[in-house]
């Protein structure tokens, strides 16, 4: 089970947060600051899995900003970072060539698309399929541009 | 509110804009006192925009909670803009534990029957966030009507939030479980994931519902056989796989479906070997795909040669260069190293050299499944690896390292010299970190070993010389100078080149380890003790050791300060015992756990001096005190050295008393409430059979005037151990003691943590109810050792 979802950039500011189990809120800042800090001590030759407290760590970088997933024992490992990337490509199909900054000025559109695109993670599990650029389009992100006027 | 209020995008530049922490909460505060505002006016059209605002900053970390009941406002309104929002902040910053999020049901309700499917979708994905479950039942209709729409989009999503509903009150399985098998013969890919999907949390959380998906195993079959063997289709391909997550997905159900269930692991036999074989493996997609296959081989029960397949397919993984897929396979090899260890143990080699990783992940997997490929034929190459990495690994392993190392030398040691020169080994590296009970191990091997005294004992010594600031290594090596000190002095040994010792020099080191800063108490009382032991094993006069005892007559260490006042009157008084007493230790028997052995030794002592009678002798009386003061030392249970059961051992032999090993003592019983006559004890038993358990039974008493009615006892007990209660014999005690009430609780403890309770006692007295919670102290400690 998907425990959370993360999107921090290397000064440690999170540009997307999403949790699946309840975590406080003053400990979110500190949750997040520390996987950040143990994501950031790695090299590129490491392992994407990291082993924190009682779940594991499954990130990729993409120039300066980390997406991290923290999953639970019983995830394939190997398929959810098949599904960051996944999920990558559908944003940057959606904002054509998706940069950090997209991701900062349309966070609540980010919501949406996390949404519409991955709908079953909203329960934790690993679901997702290429049509999603298509489905990018229904529904929440419809009244045309992203941007809250 | 004058000023027109900022959008969204003006914010976030201005909080990036903000140099410094101080400077963004300085922003962040101004912003929320004008959404604050906005919101307490009430305007509607903007609404939606502050929200946007406040969410963002919600992200950020800061307090957001003035915010929930706008969410509700915006869901009930009509505007499309608004719901989205809305929802959005609901998914946020609602959830269970507030009252208010019950009341966004009735608005759920309204828009999933809207038809409107933009706006059914917001509400099931919101639904399925944040759904409680009462919103769960009273919305299941709703969610099962949307089951059966023609239109993929808003179906999948109401299959999803069918799995949350699933998990929030499992009671709904029975409503889910009809549309389930129809739902399966869909061909759209988003639906049959959602769909196999909730048939696994189905299976996982009822035993008839997985009986009854049993039947559809043909058909998942089916489907990930037409997944598999179709072309290239550039809607669901990702690198080459065709959907790669909907397999993962339905091998996954395989695996469940197939555990523990022949007939259905023979109808994927051919599959899974199909997947294995057919797959391609130079993207990451392909190998997702193969690790889970791999992982469901191995739960169902599979023909030998599929396992054979994937172990091999493991193996390959190892080889790979990627090293998320060496991590994998690492993993799932120690998962399977119980119950195939044979074809495990083909890959070795491999295994070894992923010790030499510079990644922390990989280097801890491959110590732990190197520690487990451990066995009677590899044992002496596997230790010579393991020593090296220890030598050379992270502070953090060596701890596991060291104690792995240890316990494969215990279980698998082709010879005692051997063994002995493992422990020292690692003793010498790692002594720092290895376990507590590694030294009374050690002595105790080598206790044993009667033709490797002298050898132990010069090599020691030859360690001891070099280094002493190794604890472990310092009183394990002290306790065998002092008994063995003899034959160190003898000088010839074959199997170590002869070393002349002086007796000068030996003196020399235990004095340079008694005085060193870097000893701890108990290795100074190891160092003392083996002082004392010399003295009769050496030929030459006791001065030097008679002056070290006297000044340690006065040390501030309460501990060493008895011993040398002991010792010292040992030397005066009582010189013609000292070579009986201090005269080498018979073998410590061991047959049970050390801490059971010692009590049980302490115990014997203490017997002993209950049993004996008055002394006529004033000789005895003086070894009885003796005795006793022995055994105060013994008492001690920080560092119990296996020292201080021997004397007392001895003396046993010498006063030829019988000594059988005496039952275990019973644990006294503890009074632990009282007020105005009313009394609560507590009673312990640990049934020798079972060594974990302890029965506790709770006598209430009541010695006053007044009846106790209504009584009620309550425990509570640390999360490492396992309370049971019993029901009590009633809730009354008459008044003037009458019939008592008694109460059983089981408590299971099998880490031996120590225990503690507490416990919270309700009943009426004289007319006024009384409450008592508190904590018991004074537990004795035989309740849980």
């Amino acid at each position: 089970m998907i425990k959370f979802f993360l999107m921090v950039n290397k000064q440690g500011q999170t540009r997307l947060s999403k949790y699946y189990e309840h975590v406080d809120i003053n400990k979110r800042t500190l949750l997040e600051t520390e996987v950040i800090k143990s994501c950031l001590s790695r090299s590129n030759e490491q392992c994407s899995f990291i082993e924190y407290k009682d779940f594991k760590l499954i990130y990729r970088q993409y120039a300066a900003l980390f997406i991290v997933v923290g999953v639970n024992d019983t995830e394939n490992e190997m398929a959810i970072y098949e599904f960051i990337h996944n999920f990558v490509e559908v944003l940057d199909e959606y904002f054509s060539r998706v940069s950090e900054l997209d991701v900062s000025f349309f966070n609540t559109v980010f919501h949406g698309t996390w949404q519409a695109h991955s709908s079953p993670y909203q329960i934790g599990s690993c679901s997702v399929t290429q049509a999603g650029v298509q489905r990018c389009d229904h529904g929440s992100l419809h009244p045309g541009s992203p941007g809250l006027k | 509110m004058v000023a027109p209020s900022l959008k969204l995008q003006d914010l976030i530049e201005e909080i990036r804009g903000a140099k410094t922490q101080a400077q963004e909460r300085e922003v962040i505060q101004k912003e929320c006192a004008h959404i604050r505002a906005s919101f307490r006016d009430g305007d509607p059209v903007h609404r939606h925009r502050q929200l946007a605002k406040l969410l963002y900053v919600h992200m950020l970390g800061y307090p957001a909670h003035f915010g929930q009941m706008e969410c509700l406002k915006l869901i009930a309104s009509s505007r499309f803009t608004d719901k989205r929002v809305g929802y959005l902040g609901a998914m946020l910053l609602l959830d269970e534990r507030h009252d208010a999020h019950l009341l966004i049901t009735n608005s759920i309700k309204n828009d999933l029957s809207q038809g409107i499917q933009p706006v059914q979708g917001l509400a099931l994905c919101t639904l399925s966030t944040m759904g409680s479950a009462e919103m769960c039942r009273d919305l299941a209709p709703e969610v099962e009507k949307l089951l059966l729409q023609p239109s993929p989009y808003v179906r999948k999503k109401a299959i999803l939030t069918a799995v949350h509903m699933i998990r929030k009150v499992p009671e709904l399985s029975s409503v889910f479980l009809p549309p389930c098998v129809h739902l399966l013969h869909e061909r759209h890919h988003g639906i049959l994931l959602g769909t196999i999907t909730l048939i696994t949390e189905l299976c996982e959380r009822s035993p008839a519902a997985l009986r009854h998906f049993r039947k559809v195993v043909p058909q998942l079959v089916q489907i990930l056989r037409t997944l598999v063997t179709t072309g290239y289709s550039t809607e669901h391909s990702i690198s080459g796989v065709s959907d790669p997550f909907l397999q993962v997905q339905i091998l996954r159900l395989l695996r469940i479906l197939g555990r523990n269930h022949e007939e259905s692991s023979e109808t994927m036999n051919d599959l899974l070997a199909q997947v294995a074989t057919n797959t391609d493996t130079s993207r990451n997609a392909g190998n997702a795909v193969l690790f889970e296959t791999v992982l469901t081989i191995m739960d169902i029960r599979s023909a030998a040669g599929l396992r054979v397949l994937a172990v091999n397919i493991l193996g390959r993984f190892l080889l790979n260069s990627d090293r998320n897929i060496r991590y994998v396979a690492l993993t799932s090899l120690l998962r399977l190293v119980q119950s195939d260890h044979s074809a495990v143990q083909r890959h070795r080699p491999t295994v070894v050299d992923c010790l030499q990783e510079t990644d922390a992940s990989l280097s801890r997997r491959a110590l732990e499944l190197s520690l487990a490929l451990v066995n009677s034929s590899n044992v002496r190459a596997m230790m010579q690896e393991l020593q090296a990495f220890l030598e050379s690994c992270p502070p953090d392993l060596r701890a596991d390292c060291a104690s792995g190392i240890l316990l494969a030398a215990e279980r698998f040691a082709p010879t005692k010299r051997w063994h002995i020169d493992t422990i020292l080994h690692v003793l010498t590296t790692a002594g720092t970190h290895v376990r507590d009970d590694a030294v009374a191990n050690l002595t105790q091997l080598i206790g044993g070993a009667q033709e490797l005294h002298a050898y132990s004992v010069r090599r020691l010594y030859n360690a001891l010389a070099e280094d002493i600031s190794q604890q472990p290594l310092v009183q394990v090596a002290a306790w065998c100078i002092g008994e063995y000190g003899d034959l160190l002095l003898e000088g010839n040994c074959e199997e170590i080149e002869p070393l002349q010792v002086d007796e000068e020099e030996v003196l020399a080191l235990l004095e340079k380890v008694l005085q060193s800063h870097m000893s701890l108490p108990a290795t100074r009382g190891y160092a003392l003790t083996a002082l004392m032991k010399l003295s009769t094993r050496l030929q030459g006069d006791n001065n030097r050791i008679r002056q070290v005892v006297s000044i340690y007559r006065s040390c501030l260490d309460v501990e060493l300060q008895q011993r040398a006042v002991e010792y010292d009157t040992l030397f005066r008084k009582y010189d013609h015992m000292r070579a009986a007493i201090l005269e080498k230790m018979p073998l410590v028997e061991r047959d049970g756990p050390q801490a059971d052995e010692e009590a049980k030794e302490s115990k014997a002592a203490a017997q002993l001096s209950e049993a004996a009678p008055a002394p006529t002798e004033p000789q005895a009386s003086q070894l009885l005190d003796l005795l006793d003061l022995l055994d105060g030392a013994s008492g001690d249970a920080q560092h119990p050295p296996p020292l201080d059961p021997s004397p007392g051992v001895a003396l046993v032999y010498l006063l030829d008393l019988p000594c059988a090993p005496p039952p275990p003592a019973p644990i006294p019983d503890l009074k632990v409430f009282e007020r105005e006559g009313v009394q609560l004890n507590l009673s312990f038993i640990r049934p020798p059979e079972n060594p974990a358990l302890l029965l506790i039974t709770a006598t209430a008493t009541n010695s006053s005037e007044d009846d106790v009615t209504d009584f009620i006892c309550q425990a509570a007990v640390p999360k490492s151990l396992q309370l049971q209660l019993q029901a009590p014999s009633g809730n009354t005690v008459p008044a003037r003691g009458g019939l008592p009430i008694t109460q059983l609780f089981r408590i299971l403890n099998p880490n031996k943590a120590p225990l503690r309770l507490k416990l919270r006692l309700t009943y009426n007295h004289f007319h006024q109810s009384v409450q008592e919670i508190f904590e018991v102290n004074n537990l004795p400690v035989e309740s849980w050792q």
